[in-house]
């Protein structure tokens, strides 16, 4: 694989992680963020349709007419969608109950729709798999890490798994304001590194 | 001639005061109320206040000198303001381990990120407090009933309902301590808010000093005072005595030391009344009608949040126009 194609799919990582650089999509990171299996569940689920969709907007992009690109795309979302969905209430009933309507709402999920416009209308059918694969991971790294910091600090678990005695555990991060406190933090920590990094980048070049 | 001649334009009046010497003055205001819960709560209340101060400081120095490597102004004394105000709003058997917390939050969150001293737009005594409450809720409402100093109880302090949350929760209202207990501070509750009179002797040194002025805590207090009197005299068996509104719970150590500080309130005189005003109304709508007992730090936050809006609304004129 070439360098360019291998950047298509590394981008979305960290230099353009869609949600702690482009700060998509926040609506299911601050809500599904409270366990590391309810974010490990949506990344997977968002990753899922980022990658569909993408593949059959980029192939599909000669034929939709321009004027009705928007609604058009989001009935191809809405389809994966509901295909994910029901594969998820099906196979796995637990997670389900605890995404709840956030599974559905990947429909209106920025991201999915964003990637769609600024990237699978304008490249190859190869390029949108890779972009939308790289951008699902970026997503799903992004939840779990504030998942788990949730998770850790409000209910002393990982996976499940507790380990905290139930009097230390943080309520807050549990709650909505402790999801905007991560959020933050997590947000400003990633920005530091990836600026640090590109500085070192130009250093070097210069 | 040892004094240097300045030449400058205007203003020519200066005034020797400085950030320093206005939270030091803070510091002295509240050393009454200190003592009284002192007297109450006996030594958890000085370990917890030398914990949050230091922790302040602590956490600011850190910050200044290794995060944002500049000169660190610790010296300001306004991480100790925070600190002290932090701790007068915890109840005095609070675990340490959580008072640190409560001090990184105060400057790690709610004071550096912004900018530090002047640039927080909400008070990091009160975020701090808020938060605690929020995240501990079991540890923040446990009371410890005050026992004066000469008791001698060294057992585990027998624990009680704050005078608030006893209307709360429809407790017996011939429980509710005396007026004058609740003046000299005998009372279940944050053991720096106990003491109204202690609280009123700190703020009537400010105010002579000039470092507040009357407009937000007179406003505030009176807020809550007509509204709570409004719907006693509607319904007293339900809606207590104003009186029990003043004394109880930290409304005077809210309207006096908090709501007034001089980054996170408006900075005109019509605008610090309606920022007080604000704050009463907010206030008597938590007590009366809310889920928690107390709401004198959440309105304050709220208010703090619309301080932009009310500068604002109320711009001092400029001279000579």
């Amino acid at each position: 694989m070439s360098n360019s194609k291998l950047n298509i799919l590394t981008k979305g990582f960290f230099k353009e992680n869609p949600t702690l650089i482009l700060v998509l999509g926040c609506c299911p990171t601050l809500a599904v963020t409270t366990s590391v299996t309810n974010a490990l569940g949506m990344g997977m689920a968002t990753t899922f349709v980022l990658l569909m969709s993408n593949m059959l907007i980029s192939a599909l992009k000669n034929v939709i007419p321009d004027k009705v690109r928007i609604p058009s795309y989001i009935v191809i979302i809405a389809t994966f969608v509901s295909m994910i969905d029901l594969l998820i209430q099906g196979f796995l009933p637990s997670l389900s109950a605890s995404l709840g309507v956030f599974i559905p709402l990947i429909v209106v999920n920025c991201i999915v729709l964003g990637r769609a416009e600024a990237f699978a209308n304008k490249n190859s059918v190869f390029d949108s798999l890779l972009d939308g694969l790289g951008m699902g991971i970026g997503f799903t790294i992004a939840l779990t890490l504030i998942g788990a910091i949730r998770e850790i600090l409000g209910s002393g678990s990982i996976m499940g798994f507790q380990f905290i005695p139930a009097e230390y555990h943080i309520l807050i991060f549990v709650l909505a304001p402790g999801a905007f406190l991560v959020f933050g933090f997590v947000m400003a920590a990633v920005r530091y590194i990836v600026n640090k990094s590109e500085e070192k980048k130009k250093q070097k070049e210069a | 001639m040892d004094k240097l001649l300045h030449v400058s334009g205007s203003p020519h009046v200066h005034s020797d005061e400085s950030v320093k010497k206005i939270m030091w003055s803070v510091v002295l205001a509240l050393v009454p109320a200190f003592l009284v819960s002192v007297y109450y709560f006996g030594l958890p209340v000085i370990i917890l206040t030398l914990v949050s101060i230091g922790c302040c400081v602590g956490f600011e120095y850190l910050i200044q000198r290794f995060m944002l490597h500049q000169k660190p102004t610790v010296d300001d004394g306004s991480a100790v303001v925070t600190g002290l105000l932090l701790a007068f709003n915890v109840p005095s058997n609070l675990p340490i381990w959580i008072m640190v917390i409560g001090a990184l939050v105060a400057i790690g969150i709610a004071k550096m990120p912004f900018g530090g001293l002047g640039h927080n737009p909400f008070n990091p005594a009160i975020v701090a407090r808020v938060t605690l409450l929020i995240a501990f809720p079991v540890q923040m409402t446990s009371w410890p009933v005050p026992t004066p100093l000469w008791s001698f109880h060294f057992a585990d302090a027998v624990t009680g309902p704050t005078t608030l949350g006893l209307i709360k929760e429809g407790g017996d209202l011939t429980q509710l301590p005396t007026y004058a207990n609740m003046l000299i501070g005998q009372m279940g509750g944050s053991f720096g808010e106990v003491s109204a009179i202690a609280l009123l002797i700190g703020a009537g040194f400010l105010l002579w000093k000039r470092i507040i002025t009357w407009h937000i805590p007179v406003s505030f207090i009176a807020t809550v005072l007509i509204i709570a009197g409004i719907f006693h005299l509607v319904n007293p068996e339900v809606y207590v005595n104003p009186m029990i509104h003043l004394l109880a719970g930290g409304l005077i150590l809210g309207a006096c030391f908090m709501a007034t500080d001089m980054v996170t309130s408006p900075t005109s005189p019509w605008g610090m009344i309606v920022f007080g005003c604000g704050c009463g109304l907010l206030t008597i709508i938590i007590r009366l009608f809310g889920a928690y007992p107390e709401g004198v730090s959440f309105s304050i936050l709220l208010m703090n949040a619309v301080v932009p809006l009310i500068n604002k609304g109320f711009k001092p004129k400029q001279f000579a126009h």
